[in-house]
């Protein structure tokens, strides 16, 4: 019964964690997110009598994926001055960067979403 | 509009198609056939105490070959695409943050420790929960420590491929030794069983695991190089 | 069937993975950033693996290991289904190598000079 409830309760965090993390505007809120979701499914893990599984979701989830993730954002020029919401309709605030970059075959009136 | 009703219908699809599993179908009383018969058989056959790791190893033992497959084609992909030259960062000199004072302390500390936990965890599969890949996790996290700690420092590149072609090598040669010697391609059978319990148990499941987590220490600090912009 | 007895009848494992597999799936297909569509699939990837374990999930009962709380004499009754466990096990390694595989594409796209929304490639012609 506790552990149903602790479960449970760990469940609503992870739906919690997972909306705030699709709907946050900054890319970097999202990956410490996802690495907290990844936290408690380690928990919830445990909890339900699986410890190897818990182990490996601990360490891959939680800590090697937000490390890759944090790599790769950093590798991505231009990590700071955009939003995850950039797109056609909506550029990046920094007028000196370009956000398609023509040599990738496109025009100007292509490209339509 | 079109798009939000489409994006609408899939998710509706989806949550009807897990309904079966969130009312009771999930939840048994006992465990299965397959289940008892390997919880049944695994201490007889065997002499592992850890019945997942008897089954990862042994009476599953193809899928985790395919999955050091599926681990090994994924690096070899994220180390041919990042390489230093496909990143536009051939030939600068990039500077580097040096690490603070917590960080390097820390470090100093902690990387013998985790690179020994690794070990013990990957040579202590049988007997208690953990395994090759929680341990070639922790030792890919210990390399990443020192490579965030200096940031001038590179992965040693030759001592990584020698120490990852070597365990993949002696996986399936262990395994063949289990075909020779025993009832069937990694069958473990190939060395003596010991006792439950103590650390020479179980056939050649700890040599196994042991290469396992090797090989897998060794792929995902491959992974983290590449990542960090070092590969040539 | 009274309001306790539809509670008692969830699996709450299973609950927790199906609504985060909908969440994950959800933000894959409405998020246009490359990495928001990553970080998507990798909590879809946990809510599967928490179904995937949900099957196994009895209640009451402890780890498939053989030590003083569950001996061999006593293991099919005390211990919960390990079959599912080692499914998992290889499930999360691989959700692994597939997140990073992905991440490295979208940095390969952004050093070629792409933006990072997926928009923009709505016209590739192969």
């Amino acid at each position: 019964m506790i552990v149903d409830l602790a479960i449970a309760a760990l469940g609503l965090f992870m739906a919690g964690a997972g909306i705030g993390a699709i709907r946050t505007k900054s890319i970097l809120v999202s990956i410490i997110l996802s690495g907290g979701v990844s936290l408690a499914a380690s928990v919830v893990f445990l909890l339900m009598g699986a410890p190897d599984v818990a182990m490996t979701e601990a360490a891959i989830g939680s800590a090697l994926t937000t490390v890759v993730f944090l790599y790769a954002l950093a590798r991505s020029k231009q990590a700071d001055s955009e939003t995850s919401d950039t797109s056609i309709d909506n550029p990046a605030k920094d007028p000196t960067i370009p956000p398609i970059d023509s040599s990738l075959g496109q025009t100007e009136t292509g490209a339509a979403s | 509009m079109m798009r939000k009703i489409l994006v609408a219908l899939a998710l509706a699809g989806f949550a009807w198609a897990f309904l079966p599993l969130v009312f009771e179908a999930g939840l048994i009383g006992e465990p299965g056939q397959l289940a008892s018969a390997y919880l049944e058989n695994s201490p007889k056959d065997f002499a592992a105490a850890n019945v997942v790791t008897a089954i990862v190893v042994s009476y599953r033992g193809f899928d985790t070959l395919g999955e050091v497959a599926v681990l090994f084609a994924a690096t070899a992909g994220v180390g041919s695409l990042l390489t230093k030259k496909r990143l536009g960062i051939a030939g600068e000199k990039i500077p580097k943050q040096a690490a603070t004072e917590v960080l390097l302390t820390a470090t100093r500390l902690l990387t013998g420790l985790l690179m020994m936990f690794g070990v013990y965890i990957f040579m202590h599969g049988h007997l208690t929960p953990g395994g090759g890949f929680q341990g070639g996790v922790v030792i890919a996290t210990a390399v990443l420590l020192s490579l965030l700690s200096s940031p001038e420092s590179h992965v040693a590149h030759g001592l990584m491929t020698v120490v990852e072609s070597l365990s993949g090598a002696s996986y399936v040669g262990l395994g063949l030794l289990g075909a020779f010697l025993a009832w069937g391609f990694l069958d473990p059978r190939a060395l003596p069983l010991g006792q439950i319990g103590a650390l020479l148990s179980a056939g050649a499941i700890p040599f196994i695991y042991s290469a396992i987590g090797l090989k897998v220490g060794a792929e995902l600090s491959g992974i983290l190089e590449a990542l960090k912009g070092d590969r040539e | 069937m009274n309001i306790a007895q539809f509670i008692g009848s969830i699996n709450p494992v299973a609950a927790s993975g199906a609504i985060l597999a909908l969440i994950g799936l959800w933000g894959v297909l409405t998020r246009p950033n490359l990495f928001k569509i990553a970080v998507a699939f990798s909590i879809m990837e946990t809510g599967v693996n928490l179904l995937i374990l949900s099957v196994g999930y009895i209640r009451g009962r402890t780890a498939p290991i053989l030590d003083s709380a569950a001996d061999a004499a006593t293991a099919v009754q005390k211990m919960t289904d390990p079959v599912p466990q080692a499914l998992v096990l290889t499930a999360i390694v691989i959700g692994l190598a597939v997140t990073a595989l992905m991440l490295s594409y979208a940095v390969r796209l952004r050093a070629a000079g792409g933006a990072s929304s997926i928009e923009s490639y709505g016209d590739e012609k192969w």
